[in-house]
């Protein structure tokens, strides 16, 4: 099955994650930034549990390093 | 092309320094002759309750402020008798481009649906606004009361009373009202006058604000820019407007020198490289920093803040202007069936209920837009860059690019004065949804049906009933009453079968599947706050 990625599926939450997600950075520096960046990643990717999304996710992930 | 003539209102001595008579006291004295001033004295002499307008100046907004109408809005002009002359002279659009770089990464339709009577927004200089407001206050010579250049000077406010002193060419003088509504604006005097805090933040970012004057044909749509190659690194806006006028919003950054940036010879290069030609003229250009700000209430005792004096809101969404018409519409009919005895003084405090809460929806969403556009700090640069990046190929990443969530008026479900109902299509809270009907062979919208009053909405051919005192309008299938639902909207958006009570200001009360008299009359009580 096609692992589908792009489809929103936050609706009218979306402004609210991520005005949450600023938040949750204010007044770190940018290596804490970083780490809180690393620990939101784990805990996602066992939200999800599903490596083939992961592996999808990634993927989509990199190709902005790769163009 | 002649650019906007302002006209001088000009000066008449009030009838307290002449030989005219005056009153002792005035029920409803209004401070401010700005949009919101002038929306409110209409709102309140359509409802038969006169007022005295005091302005400090006597011509329109100088400079275009305020541009974009929002529907809601424009259904409330309509009701005040303006809104048809709005949509005729204005810019009507509905379509919003996102660019990020030199690519369009997303494009927006604010009302996908038809059978609405008002569009999703019309663009039209805030001077036109008030003018065509000043006008239409000028048909209620004996409701309304415009006193230009009356500065008022203090403020006095007892528990059932309040004291206005003014300053005029001729001297000082003082009022006496009942109520004192406070739409002086951002910088309200009366605000400062009372002590009041007006908590809230500033956004540290630079805007220049131009409208410019050019023959061209671009289409009536709102453009976007996430750091566009002709002005790197920011953002950008255009909006058109009548008359061949443009509205430029060029981001600075927060160390922009706003004293040289306004010079034409800063400007006019930053625009040439928008547009990539130079035959306009500059018509009027300011640098801004936003703020978002509100007053913790709107009610104190006899002195009531609408509009800017009691919340500012940065632009991106145009909810500024169009929140405070939102006020108006919520305000009107309470202080009139307050001050008609049909309802108790509690009434009023369900202003504030519903108003904060619309103040807060419009600072939370403006906010937000203002902070996705000028991120802070290093992480939220690349935050944001990250989701430009993957807004081209990815629907929830086009979601987040947040250019400004515009104006929609909020919904009043859960606050006090609505019945919560099961049944509902449209649910108690949410502002009336317009839909062409037929009436006597002519086409008609379901908004204007709706008069000054409460009134009972019905449709199809579920149980009627009469209720002495409410007005009622009832929606029939084609060829069956006078008046017809003809395309269907109407019942699709209310519900075959269904009544409900609507509110003078267009909100859905309470609504019932089988009405009854009683369940009806206590509804309408609630509405009132009657105890
Ligand atoms: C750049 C910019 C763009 C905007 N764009 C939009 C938009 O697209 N859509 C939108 O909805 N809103 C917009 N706004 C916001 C909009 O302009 C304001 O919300 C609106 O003007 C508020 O109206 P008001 O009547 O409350 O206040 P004002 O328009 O400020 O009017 C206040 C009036 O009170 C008078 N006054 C002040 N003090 C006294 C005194 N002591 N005595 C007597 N009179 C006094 C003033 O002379 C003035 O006439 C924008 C604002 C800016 C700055």
């Amino acid at each position: 099955m096609m692992i589908d990625l792009g489809s929103d599926r936050l609706g009218p939450s979306g402004d609210l994650f991520y005005a949450e997600l600023l938040q949750a950075h204010e007044g770190l520096s940018p290596e804490d930034s970083a780490r809180l960046n690393v620990r939101l990643v784990l805990l996602l990717a066992n939200q999800i549990g599903d490596l083939d999304a992961l592996r999808a996710a990634l993927a989509k992930a990199k190709e902005r390093f790769e163009r | 092309m002649a650019r906007y003539q302002y006209q001088h209102f000009g000066y008449v001595p009030p009838p307290e320094l002449s030989s005219r008579p005056a009153p002792s006291r005035y029920p409803v004295v209004i401070v401010g002759a700005g949009p919101i001033g002038l929306a409110m004295a209409i709102d309140l002499a359509v409802r038969g309750i006169g007022s005295v307008v005091l302005d400090d100046n006597d011509v329109v907004s100088v400079g275009s402020r305020a541009i974009c109408w929002a529907k809601r809005t424009l259904e409330i002009f309509d009701r005040l008798g303006v809104g048809e002359r709005i949509v005729a002279k204005g810019v009507t659009w509905k379509i919003g481009r996102v660019f990020h770089g030199d690519r369009e990464i997303y494009k927006f339709d604010l009302l996908p649906e038809d059978g609405h009577k008002m569009p999703a927004f019309v663009n039209l200089q805030q001077y036109y606004v008030e003018q065509f407001l000043v006008e239409r206050a000028r048909e209620f010579p004996d409701l309304i009361d415009l006193r230009f250049k009356n500065r008022v000077s203090g403020v006095k406010h007892l528990k059932d009373l309040v004291t206005v002193s003014i300053e005029t060419p001729d001297g000082p003088y003082q009022l006496t009202a009942d109520y004192l509504l406070a739409c002086d604006g951002a910088k309200s005097f009366v605000r400062t006058e009372l002590g009041l805090e007006f908590a809230g933040k500033l956004f540290e970012e630079r805007f220049l604000i131009a409208d410019i004057e050019l023959k061209a044909d671009f289409p009536s749509e709102r453009r976007f820019w996430f750091e566009p190659t002709f002005h790197a690194g920011q953002s950008a806006l255009l909006h058109k407007q009548p008359d061949n006028i443009y509205r430029i919003d060029l981001q600075l950054g927060w160390n922009a020198d706003p004293e040289v940036e306004r010079q034409p010879e800063s400007v006019r290069p930053r625009i040439e490289r928008v547009l990539g030609r130079s035959d306009f003229e500059l018509d009027w250009v300011s640098v801004y920093t936003f703020q978002c700000r509100r007053l913790e209430r709107f009610v104190h005792d006899r002195v009531i803040f609408v509009g800017d004096s009691a919340h500012v809101i940065s632009p991106f969404g145009a909810r500024g202007g169009n929140g405070g018409i939102q006020d108006v519409d919520n305000l009107g009919w309470k202080l009139v069936a307050v001050l008609k005895g049909h309802a108790p003084e509690a009434l009023l405090s369900s202003y504030d209920d519903e108003r904060i809460r619309g103040a807060d929806e419009n600072i939370a969403n403006s906010s937000r837009a203002t902070n996705f556009m000028t991120p802070k700090s290093g992480m939220e640069k690349i935050l944001r860059d990250e989701v430009l990046d993957l807004a081209g190929e990815m629907a929830f990443a086009r979601k987040l690019v947040n250019s400004g969530r515009l104006s929609v008026p909020c919904s009043l479900g859960g606050l006090p004065l609505q019945t919560p109902s099961a049944d509902a299509v449209l649910e108690p809270g949410s502002p009336c949804k317009d839909a062409p009907l037929r009436k006597d062979g002519e086409d008609v919208w379901l908004l204007n049906q709706l008069g000054e009053g409460f009134a009972l909405l019905s449709f199809g051919s579920g149980p009627r009933i009469e209720v002495t005192d409410i007005a009622h309008v009832h929606v029939a299938r084609p060829g069956e009453g006078e008046l017809q639902d003809v395309t269907g909207h109407a019942f699709e958006r209310y519900g075959d079968g269904m009544t409900y009570l609507i509110r003078p200001d267009q909100h859905v009360a309470a609504a019932f599947r089988i009405p009854d008299a009683a369940a009806i009359c206590a509804a309408r009580d609630r509405a009132l706050a009657r105890p």
